[in-house]
């Protein structure tokens, strides 16, 4: 992919640290993300990948460093308030709603479009309807988008994984995110499945010019799809670039195929 | 062929999310509330209406309430005897004190009351999950019966320490007191939970209900993409204790006339409304109704065949029923953890096919 051109930069992680006890998880991290682009997060097991993202979302607050989104500067958030400033995400092990319909999964991911009280809720009536009806035709849209319009009453939790993985790519997309974080979008999926999961990263970039930071395994998959990517390992940072650059890079050759024994 | 959903399209959302969007769900619901309202008072006897249709309906209130707890949210609670006595003693105070309010407001406000007292034990909730929290909830129910019985103020200093609900009107009919008609209290219970069944019923399927579920089905995941874990299991805590509340109101002033908390609220009742839910169905409002009339109905039936059929020593019966219960709360766990709801539902997919297999 030839590189594009992005402007403003959206997210800016600043010499983060993150250790649990003696364990050092992430070790002075900094890089930043761009405006509109896909951004890759790469790197051997156990780099320190997914600590990354829940960093950046609010689920663990690092020792050391600075998170500065849309120009606000932080040091710790609560996930709740990072869904509300629009920071979505997926996770590496499908955490849909099992026991709730695909539609009310999406509906759920809306949950902080909707203000209305507790007493028109119960009342199901006026300003509660009228909110339920507009915030249904949004899910309805991300629902055509993504396809799923047949498994729209059906519960999640029976659903084969692929349809689950494109559920929660559903949810996540519903909060209208501008900076959307997927763990593993596509481990365990087959060829074909990866393909369509591709696609509709892409088409998510494309259509709702969502910036995408992603975590992916396939090294394929990865090249085609980021304009930069950034790779860990054992929680430091290896190296940071263009696609190309980064295939090039020594460090990260080592680290994927071990350095030889003298 | 009977339940047949084929030709009834929708054009829009709103039929789509309509309360019952399949016709014939709307004529039961019909057929059940003209049931209610018209029929049962007519053809069924004092005895019938006192011992069996006011527990089960104030039964399925507090099964209402504790099935958006444990069922919707996900939080285990044994506090609900407890909870059942704060809605007792509230409405007690409350219609010595302010009687001029009127019943059904007294009704609601010690809702309220409960709700807030609920809120404040569902505290640890946020900290604690599972077999811990029903521990902490349980120490609630020993706490409250424990209030109720050493502080006189509850129940206005008398000797006895029990509370005897004083005679109320509603639109000039006797609801409360010796004097008042099962006719009479049969129409306001059954009013009252038909309005806070659609109530729940409204809950369960907006924002409110959705975050409830997402909380129980998977929190992390709820959290980070905006439910606040704070308000929606408090919310839940508060909305289910107003239920119970209301349930224990009613069940002290309406159905007993007196109580005495530790005879009337104890651990049983919290297991006994568990029961109802976990036989019923966690998680469906028509569950609520179909674990409530189980768990009423079967004991009285049990003991009509086992007594009255096969001359069995009543001692033995009761002994037999406690141990049907057993059974059959080991059963549905094991066959069918969803409870009778499920069943139902079950058995409409049937419908929607016979007489073809498929």
């Amino acid at each position: 992919m030839s590189a594009r051109q992005f402007g403003d930069t959206i997210l800016e992680v600043n010499n983060i640290s993150l250790s649990f006890g003696v364990m050092k998880v992430l070790d002075n991290i900094s890089f930043d993300i761009k405006k509109g682009e896909i951004r890759s997060i790469i790197g051997p097991n156990g780099a320190g990948k997914s600590s990354m993202l829940n960093v950046i979302n609010g689920f663990y607050h690092p020792q050391e460093g600075t998170i500065t989104f849309k120009g606000e500067t932080r040091k710790a958030m609560a996930p709740h308030v990072a869904a509300s400033h629009g920071i979505a995400r997926t996770f590496q092990n499908i955490a849909l709603f099992k026991g709730m319909s695909t539609l009310d999964n999406i509906m759920t991911g809306r949950n902080l479009k909707m203000k209305t009280n507790i007493f028109w809720q119960a009342l199901h009536l006026g300003p509660a309807r009228k909110e339920e009806l507009e915030n249904r035709e949004a899910a309805e849209r991300i629902i055509d988008f993504l396809d799923i319009q047949a498994i729209r009453k059906k519960p999640v939790g029976k659903l084969p994984y692929g349809l689950q993985k494109r559920v929660e790519l559903g949810r996540a997309l519903a909060a209208e995110p501008e900076l959307l974080l997927l763990d593993e979008p596509m481990a365990g999926m087959n060829s074909e499945e990866k393909e369509d999961m591709s696609r509709f990263i892409i088409d998510v970039n494309d259509e709702f010019g969502t910036t995408i930071a992603l975590i992916e395994h396939d090294m394929g998959v990865v090249m085609d799809l980021s304009d930069r990517v950034v790779v860990l390992d054992y929680g430091k940072q290896l190296a940071d670039g263009f696609p190309e650059e980064v295939r090039a890079n020594q460090k990260v050759i080592d680290a994927y195929l071990g350095v030889p024994h003298e | 062929m009977i339940y047949r959903e084929t030709g009834q399209f929708k054009a829009n959302y709103a039929d789509d999310q309509a309360l019952f969007p399949i016709a014939q769900d709307r004529y039961v619901i019909y057929a059940v509330l003209f049931a209610t309202f018209a029929v049962v008072p007519m053809i069924l006897n004092q005895y019938w209406l006192n011992a069996i249709i006011l527990p089960f309906l104030i039964y399925s209130l507090a099964a209402l309430g504790l099935n958006v707890l444990t069922g919707y949210c996900g939080q285990v609670s044994l506090g609900t005897g407890g909870f059942m006595a704060v809605g007792a003693f509230s409405i007690y105070k409350l219609m010595v004190a302010v009687p001029e309010l009127g019943f059904i407001t007294l009704v609601i406000l010690s809702g309220i009351i409960t709700a807030a007292v609920g809120a404040l034990f569902g505290l640890p909730s946020l900290r604690i999950k599972g077999f811990y929290l029903a521990v902490a909830t349980l120490a609630s129910q020993f706490f409250l019966i424990w209030l109720f019985n050493k502080v006189g103020w509850f129940f206005n200093y008398n000797a006895t320490g029990m509370i005897t609900s004083p005679p109320m009107t509603i639109f000039g009919v006797l609801v409360t007191g010796p004097e008042a008609t099962v006719t009479a209290k049969y129409f306001l219970v059954a009013s009252i939970v038909a309005v806070f069944a659609l109530v729940a019923k409204n809950l369960a399927r907006g924002r409110f209900g959705r975050n409830w579920m997402a909380i129980r089905d998977m929190d992390i995941a709820a959290e980070l993409i905006g439910v606040r874990p704070l308000i929606a299991k408090l919310s839940a805590f508060a909305v289910s204790s107003f239920y119970i509340g209301m349930a224990g109101a009613l069940y002290f002033a309406v159905w007993l006339g007196s109580a005495e908390p530790t005879e009337a609220f104890d651990i049983n009742q919290s297991f006994l409304v568990l029961f109802m839910i976990i036989i019923g169905g966690l998680g469906s409002v028509l569950g609520s109704f179909l674990g409530a009339g189980f768990l009423v109905l079967m004991p009285i039936l049990l003991k009509n065949i086992l007594v009255d059929g096969f001359g069995t020593d009543s001692a033995l019966a009761a002994h037999i029923e406690i141990m049907t219960v057993g059974a059959l709360i080991i059963i549905f766990l094991i066959v069918e953890p969803h409870g009778l709801a499920r069943l139902w539902r079950i058995a409409k997919e049937k419908l929607r096919l016979w007489p073809f297999p498929y």
